[in-house]
């Protein structure tokens, strides 16, 4: 049995799909072209402006900070967003309803201004390191992400079954680790690669936050591009890209993303 | 093993609203207890503060004379069975029901070889390795329940367990709970709010309402002899009349009802009967009559249903509306007259009550 599809329903498909994939195309095309500047369709197939990334320093140097950073957060952000999630879906009968949009409040506030905020609030008043602001930065940015993502796959989690374990002899943080952890861990994933994704990503409040001798990915991008205009901004892209993917596999590798599909 | 539970005099809330009042209630050992009533009456929540997961605001509980109210849930040693199953979603069958022995610290050897026995034993052997995803209701019900049941709990306490499963799954089920749980001679404490379940399965039954315990009796007691008037409409008498002794007579009393209508009762058939009572007598034990000469209630018949096995008549009489029932070989008709014949084998009588 085949099933006839409106014409207008497959061009619209293909608008999108050309809409999600074409700058893709566009950023890779340009970024594999043998020219001095950027251009596409590219002209002379070439991987000179990869290896250009690793002959400047400061994107050699930036490229590990950003990694650092984005675990770093991600993982404090995962410590904190977790439990607070937890608490929040399991206690929500008793606590005040506004608890859980306190969580989510971050997301509202422009990142310029949270950026700057803590520019001038914790960086310049306490004087603290430029790399620990960051990590601090980013962890409030994307816990909002975690906190969410948890939170949306602890709402199909049925607390009797915690409860059930309790009964079996199961101290409380036992069944924690034993059977809540494992029944959310597609959330936790994916609140991972979507944290992770947000900062290494994240150039409003790094903005603020980098000084002199620390920057982020992102961030040293931009200051390329006021000087150069050659593909590098292309390269350094799909390096971003290529280093996500890499992420998102051996956390699926190690954790299992086959979780996400159910 | 197994050990009786004490309950004594728990009250409990919600925040600042009282679900329980002052319960009290023994289960001996070996025996099973349900408790029965209504939605939102208190039967989860007494459960819930047998398991530790509800503190009390005053009481205490006792497990084979040990003091339990301030042990926390994990350390109660209670197998628990729920409605909605709980089983962990991400164990096979054997891994849900070997996880409390794992807490137990069993050897994994003497595990294996006991959830094993344990399954051969509801039946499920050969479903050891599935997920519970992929059992059917009456199978998850069997897992959860071998799960509570391998760790040889001194007490047992199911909280509707089958209540997500189709009829005739019920019934059988059941009968399994009760073989089970007499095989073991494990204490019980049986939640749900279908009387025939309860009264099917128990030794004794808790009639609950308003977070107290209305009767605690056999189900034969319940049944026939239902000590309020709250419990003798829960059991099925539809009818209650209020009465006051005009005359005693040696073994024979006269009572009069409103609206001036006087029988008269054994005192042979009721025992003692106080001077102000209440007659309740199921449809069965009231007799529509068309034999105006005879002793009962004057009534004038109103609808007519067919039972099967009788004929109902809605009944207005003096002494306020009645259900009756007439024999199906000869059917009355509605707006006709006729007498209302309690059966004195059929009707018990209730203490007036002050509330
Ligand atoms: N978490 C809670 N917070 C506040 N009130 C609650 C909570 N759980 C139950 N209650 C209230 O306590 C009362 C008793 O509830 P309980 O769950 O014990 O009833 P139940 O007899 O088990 O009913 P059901 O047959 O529907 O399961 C109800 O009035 C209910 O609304
Ligand atoms: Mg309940």
């Amino acid at each position: 049995m085949t099933q006839k599809l409106h014409p207008a329903l497959i061009g619209f498909t293909v608008l999108v799909f050309i809409f999600l994939i074409g700058p893709l195309i566009i950023v890779v095309g340009s970024a594999l072209s043998d020219t001095t500047h950027l251009t596409f369709p590219p002209q002379g197939l070439s991987l000179r402006w990869f290896a250009n990334i690793f002959e400047i320093a400061a994107f050699r140097r930036t490229i590990i900070t950003s990694l650092q950073i984005a675990f770093l957060s991600t993982f404090i952000a995962l410590l904190i967003g977790i439990p607070a999630a937890y608490a929040l879906n399991r206690y929500r009968i008793q606590l005040p309803g506004w608890l859980a949009t306190l969580f989510v409040l971050p997301v509202l506030v422009p990142e310029l201004v949270l950026g700057f905020a803590l520019l001038k609030n914790v960086a310049v008043q306490f004087n603290t390191p430029i790399f620990l602001t960051l990590v601090f930065g980013h962890s409030l940015l994307v816990l909002p992400y975690v906190v969410r993502v948890i939170s949306a796959s602890l709402a199909s989690f049925d607390f009797s079954v915690e409860e059930a374990a309790i009964s079996l002899g199961a101290p409380p943080l036992r069944t924690f680790f034993t059977i809540l952890l494992p029944n959310v861990r597609s959330g936790v994933i994916a609140a991972f690669i979507l944290a992770f994704i947000t900062s290494i990503n994240d150039v409003s409040i790094s903005i603020f936050l980098t000084g002199p001798g620390i920057s982020t990915l992102p961030i040293q991008l931009l200051a390329h591009m006021e000087q150069f205009f050659d593909p590098t901004v292309a390269s350094v892209s799909v390096l971003l890209m290529v280093l996500t993917v890499g992420v998102m596999a051996i956390v699926e590798r190690t954790l299992g993303l086959t979780f996400l599909a159910k | 093993m197994t050990k009786a539970l004490s309950i004594q005099s728990i009250t409990a809330h919600y925040g600042t609203t009282k679900v329980l009042e002052d319960l009290s209630l023994e289960v001996a050992e070996g025996e099973l207890v349900s408790l029965l009533g209504a939605s939102g009456c208190g039967k989860t929540t007494t459960l819930r503060l047998v398991a530790g997961f509800l503190q009390p605001t005053s009481g205490r509980i006792q497990l084979g004379g040990v003091d339990l109210t301030r042990l926390p849930a994990h350390r109660r040693d209670i197998g628990l069975v729920f409605q909605n199953y709980a089983l962990f979603p991400h164990m096979s069958v054997a891994d849900n029901v070997g996880f409390g022995l794992k807490q137990r610290g069993v050897a994994p050897a003497e595990k294996t070889k006991r959830v094993a026995a344990m399954l051969e034993r509801v039946g499920l052997a050969h479903l050891a390795s599935r997920l519970p995803g992929e059992l059917s209701g009456g199978q998850k019900q069997r897992v959860a329940l071998a799960r509570a049941l391998v760790i040889e709990p001194p007490l047992l306490m199911f909280d509707e367990p089958l209540s997500n499963l189709d009829a005739k799954l019920r019934v059988d089920m059941r009968v399994e709970i009760r073989q089970l749980q007499r095989a073991n001679g494990t204490t019980s404490v049986y939640v749900t709010h279908d009387q025939e379940e309860a009264f099917s399965i128990s030794d004794r039954v808790a009639i609950m309402h308003a977070g107290r315990i209305m009767q605690l009796d056999t189900p034969e007691t319940l049944y026939q002899r239902p000590a309020n008037a709250f419990v003798a409409r829960f059991v099925g008498f539809e009818n209650l009349i209020p009465m006051r002794v005009v005359e005693r007579d040696g073994a024979k009393i006269t009572a009069e009802a409103a609206g001036g209508v006087r029988l008269t009762l054994g005192l042979e058939q009721f025992g003692a009967i106080p001077d102000s009572f209440t007659l309740a007598c199921r449809a069965d034990g009231l007799v529509a009559s068309p034999d105006l000469a005879m002793e009962g209630i004057p009534a004038t018949l109103g609808l007519r249903t067919y039972l099967g096995r009788a004929y109902q008549y809605q009944c207005d009489t003096p002494a306020g509306p009645l259900l009756a029932n007439g024999p199906l070989t000869r059917p009355l008709e509605m707006g006709g007259q006729a007498k209302l014949v309690p059966v004195p084998e059929q009707c018990t009588i209730l203490a007036a009550e002050t509330a």
